[in-house]
């Protein structure tokens, strides 16, 4: 039961986060500066997300065969490569490196 | 762009079966197990969710860091509320499909429309890959094994990098150092979640431009 609660509860929660930002009011969305930080708020929480997905398990800072993966894609991306090769060049990469260590 | 958006679908509809599997192992069972991917649809959410209830932990545990986790999408309906335009009951649906894959998508467009398209194609096939993945996990067929294996753990990152970079060019390379940054440093000592949302303090860098 306390597992049901746990499961609806969570789910409404989360669908609330994103219909809350999706019809928040279109005069304060105006706002320049309001406009400015929606502008930038996915730049910021996307490249968190790139760190702390390549850079960490649970609490504990590493570097291992995904940073190499991560280096991959960079390299990928400044020779613009089409988005398909990135992503398959960086899993690649780092499930090679792990075959080899 | 559907070629793209399919290959992230894809590649985290491996995640899904993953996720189906934890669910199952956890004890929550098929039904519970697919009732999160249907209707949380945020897989951050769901793993760590299904993590601390399969630890052993609380419900206020497990909503707290469910929750934490999924409120980044609600930043992300800020920006998407003006770019897609949606008006009326359709935010209804658009905001189930307010995620990270969705958004990245659909910022690394040109005008309107694309971004629109962007969007729901990606959320679109994301959906189904997510829940078909989730029953096939939750069913028992662990014969992929850890998607780590297949370096699938960095498709998601690598994916985001691609399509940040249009972004990175034009001024948000500082903005997106500081946040990746920030995030990195202070994981060791804040709850799961909580780092990412630190992010948007890199944001006061591109502020007054």
């Amino acid at each position: 039961m306390m597992v049901w609660v746990a499961v609806l509860v969570g789910s409404l929660g989360c669908y609330g986060w994103k219909l809350a930002g999706l019809c928040a009011p279109r005069r304060f969305l105006d706002l320049p500066a309001v406009r400015r930080f929606a502008e930038l708020v996915p730049v910021a929480l996307l490249s968190a997300l790139i760190a702390v997905q390549t850079f960490s398990t649970g609490h504990t800072l590493q570097v291992d065969p995904r940073a190499a993966g991560l280096a991959a894609a960079v390299v990928g991306v400044l020779l613009k490569a089409p988005f398909v090769v990135i992503v398959v060049a960086a899993a690649a990469t780092t499930a090679l490196l792990r075959l080899a260590i | 762009m559907t070629r793209n958006a399919a290959a992230i679908a894809v590649s985290t509809g491996v995640y899904a079966i993953a996720f189906g599997a934890a669910g199952v192992a956890a004890g929550l069972g098929v039904l519970r197990t697919s009732v999160l991917s249907l209707v949380m649809f945020s897989g951050a959410s769901q793993f760590a969710l299904v993590g601390v209830l399969g630890a052993g932990g609380g419900v206020a545990a497990a909503l707290a860091g469910a929750l934490l986790l999924g409120a980044r999408n609600g930043l992300y309906g800020l920006r998407l509320s003006g770019l897609l335009g949606l008006r009326g009951p359709r935010r209804l649906v658009a905001a189930q499909g307010v995620i990270d894959e969705s958004t990245a998508m659909a910022i690394g467009q040109p005008d309107q429309p694309s971004s629109r398209y962007a969007f729901a194609v990606t959320f679109g096939l994301l959906y189904v890959c997510w829940n078909v993945g989730t029953l096939v996990g939750a069913f028992g067929a662990r014969a992929l094994g850890d998607p780590s294996r297949y370096g699938l753990d960095i498709a998601g990152p690598a994916a985001f990098l691609a399509l940040l970079a249009p972004r990175l060019r034009t001024g948000g390379a500082p903005v997106a150092l500081v946040g990746g940054a920030l995030a990195v440093a202070t994981t060791p000592f804040l709850p799961v979640g909580v780092p990412i949302l630190c992010a948007v303090a890199a944001v006061a860098l591109g502020w007054r431009r």
